[in-house]
């Protein structure tokens, strides 16, 4: 580049229409609105107090049950899943943090500054997606491998009586598998982070605060409340089957009803979440904010 | 450049913008002008994509909003001081704004700069005022040096100081050859900082002319004149003389067209009493609402709207195209416009058309010093305003004020 001497004179005004800024022009892309996003979640009180709260509920209550497990209690349950009981309440924060990432946009007006500033509406969803989710399954797999590791330093090895039916008397020794872990920290982190997404799916759609929540605590509780008053076998074991605490109480080893795991289940919430936020994106799209 | 072609918004039965089609030009401040609800926000959110419009389109150079590669670097926008979360320090929420369009971080603190908030950057805005909050908007406008600004009602809670400061910001953005494209309800506001209008009112187009032009068609002078006698002598030997005369309300003449001492020389040589013979100034205020309301009454009653017409002498509608006035005649028996103001002793409203300085407050005063003097003590040329401008910026809402409440009593 060659350097021309400064002009004798001030610069003249920039003719009409002529105005440039001197700061580079950059083509934006997904980078940046990460970049944003994960400016704005860890700018807002309400992130810090619902993972706190997330975690305190998930580590607390875990420590809590693996302190006064009582005695040969072990014996009938994985001794993971004692983490359980901290989850299912735990997973109440994840839904309030996933609605309040969008829809505290909608509520202080913040949502139309942000697609003044980026009208790529579909980048900006995204980037709220991926740091959001990114950010819950770290926390939440990290609470839970916390929960897990404590039981199995604090139960494993402990001799289990079996008594299977039969008159032989078994001695056994508690202990959790690999895959039994993989699920109680991995698969439980996917879960609170895919039920974040979902929770913020909805909120897209909903734009309302108070609504999204509601509604998500609808998804996550009614099923099994609702299984409880229904007669009819096939509906209640379907009900049941379906249930969010169902889907944890696999990945802990303690199903409700039917038993594959977790994996199946946690692979349809996969695809309900990725279905409600390409309706959220659809939506956002052609909506006027 | 701004460029709306049959910009249209329904929501439901009610249109919002009806076939709005303007160009805002770069290198001058572009007031947008429309009583509440009359379609500005809508327009103004069309303009950056938030809403679709139901038909037309609007583009920025060139382009729609929603295609533009990088949008803040090419047009900032202010649309309401309070789409902040407020969970968030000033300066948290410009740089998540500058990292969405890979601006540096160095430039928030440049625009919490420009924009004096410095002291309160790492402050929550939750606890801003309305004030600070139009400067934390204004901020969030200039991040990306963009070529076209939007402002939505900028000087909303602001203290005159701010106001002023806005103003000058404006005309120097403007004199750097941006678009600046500002909203206001106060015309007094945009006279002081605009170079062009665009009024709309419920949604149409009312007028589309430099503020020059606005005030040379809408800004008149008149006379009133008070006599205890019979006036019908002295509104046939006006009206020969070349005057437009109206009664008003409570008794008084409203003459236009014939200057202060003519109108006494008239009086005196039918031996006609005067009790009152005073210079009085149509604001643009008044204009401009006489105008907007035609605009609103157009749609409900058509008698009032012809009654509106024929009461002043400011045609407001006849130049604007969209409304043709139903009787042109009488309208154009009175032309103000050509020549300068046959009471003003000054150059015609300065105030209005220079640049922030203008002290408006003072020049409805300043041209007449004798305004309840004999109209001899008032010759018509040659003296020197008695009140000079003052040098400071005075608030604009004392120019309105006087002729609103006379604006109330001639209707």
């Amino acid at each position: 580049m060659t350097h021309y001497p400064a002009p004798a004179q001030a610069p003249l005004p920039a003719p009409p229409g002529a105005y440039s800024s001197p700061i580079p022009v950059v083509r934006t892309h997904l980078g940046h609105a990460i970049a944003s996003e994960w400016t704005k979640i860890r700018t807002v009180r309400s992130t810090l107090w619902s993972l706190g709260v997330m975690f305190l509920l998930v580590v607390g209550i875990g420590m809590l049950m693996t302190g006064t497990v009582g005695e040969n209690e072990y014996e009938y349950s994985p001794i993971l899943s004692f983490g359980l009981p901290g989850v299912l309440l735990g997973q109440l924060c994840i839904v309030t943090l996933g609605v309040l990432v969008i829809t505290s946009e909608y509520g202080t007006g913040m949502i139309r500054t942000t697609f003044t500033a980026s009208p790529q509406r579909g980048r900006v969803l995204a980037a709220k997606a991926i740091v959001f989710f990114l950010v819950t399954f770290t926390l939440s797999t990290l609470a839970c491998t916390i929960v897990a590791l404590l039981n199995k330093a604090a139960l494993e090895g402990r001799s289990i009586n079996r008594f299977d039916g039969s008159a032989e008397h078994q001695v056994d020794t508690a202990s959790a598998s690999m895959g039994e872990f993989l699920r109680a920290t991995v698969g439980v982190g996917l879960f609170m982070a895919l039920l974040g997404l979902l929770s913020l799916a909805v909120g897209v759609l909903l734009r309302h605060s108070a609504g999204a929540i509601t509604s998500m605590l609808g998804v996550v509780l009614l099923p099994l409340l609702a299984s409880l008053f229904i007669s009819q076998i096939s509906v209640k074991e379907k009900l049941q089957e379906y249930s969010m605490p169902n889907l944890v109480g696999q990945l802990y080893g303690v199903p409700i009803h039917g038993d594959d795991g977790g994996w199946g289940l946690l692979g349809l919430l996969g695809l309900v979440t990725a279905g409600m936020l390409g309706a959220a994106y659809a939506v956002l799209r052609g909506r006027d904010v | 450049m701004i460029e709306a072609v049959g910009l249209t918004k329904r929501y439901g039965v009610k249109t919002a913008v009806d076939n709005l089609t303007f160009q805002v030009r770069p290198g001058a401040v572009t007031g947008f002008l429309g009583p509440n609800g009359s379609g500005k926000s809508t327009t103004m959110r069309m303009i950056l994509g938030l809403d679709a419009p139901t038909s037309g389109q609007v583009t920025v150079g060139g382009r729609r909003f929603r295609d533009l590669p990088n949008a803040p670097r090419q047009v900032g926008a202010l649309l309401d001081a309070k789409a902040v979360h407020g969970g968030r320090s000033a300066r948290q929420h410009l740089l998540c704004l500058a990292q969405l369009s890979g601006i540096p971080a160095r430039r928030v603190d440049e625009v919490l700069g420009v924009v004096g908030l410095q002291e309160v950057a790492h402050r929550r805005s939750k606890g801003f005022s309305l004030g600070m909050g139009q400067r934390l908007g204004i901020a969030g406008a200039l991040l990306g040096d963009p070529q076209v600004l939007l402002f939505d009602e900028p000087v909303n809670g602001l203290d005159p100081e701010g106001i002023h400061w806005v103003r000058n910001l404006m005309r120097k953005l403007a004199g750097e050859g941006r678009t600046v494209f500002v909203s206001s309800h106060l015309m007094s506001e945009m006279a002081l900082t605009a170079d062009h209008l665009i009024v709309i009112g419920r949604g149409q187009l009312l007028a589309d002319m430099s503020v020059k032009d606005f005030i040379a068609r809408n800004s008149a002078g008149y006379a009133r004149v008070r006599t205890p006698e019979t006036s019908e002598k002295l509104v046939r030997a006006l009206s020969e003389a070349g005057a437009h005369v109206q009664p008003e309300q409570d008794g008084a003449l409203r003459v236009s067209g014939l200057a202060l001492p003519h109108i006494s020389d008239l009086a005196f040589d039918l031996g006609v009493r005067l009790h009152e013979l005073s210079p009085h100034q149509a604001s643009l205020e008044e204009a401009y609402m006489r105008m907007t309301q035609a605009a609103v009454d157009y749609r409900s009653t058509q008698d009032q709207r012809f009654g509106l017409q024929q009461a002043g002498p400011v045609p407001a509608q006849a130049q604007y195209g969209g409304y043709p006035p139903p009787h042109a005649a009488p309208q154009h028996q009175w032309q103000p416009a050509p020549g300068p103001n046959p009471y003003q002793t000054a150059p015609p409203p300065q105030g209005f058309g220079a640049p922030p300085a203008g002290p408006v407050g003072v020049s409805p005063a300043g041209p007449h010093p004798g305004a309840m003097a004999p109209p001899v003590a008032a010759p018509p040329t040659a003296v020197p305003p008695a009140v000079p401008p003052p040098p400071q910026d005075a608030p604009p809402a004392p120019a309105a004020a006087p002729s609103l409440s006379k604006r109330e009593s001639e209707s």
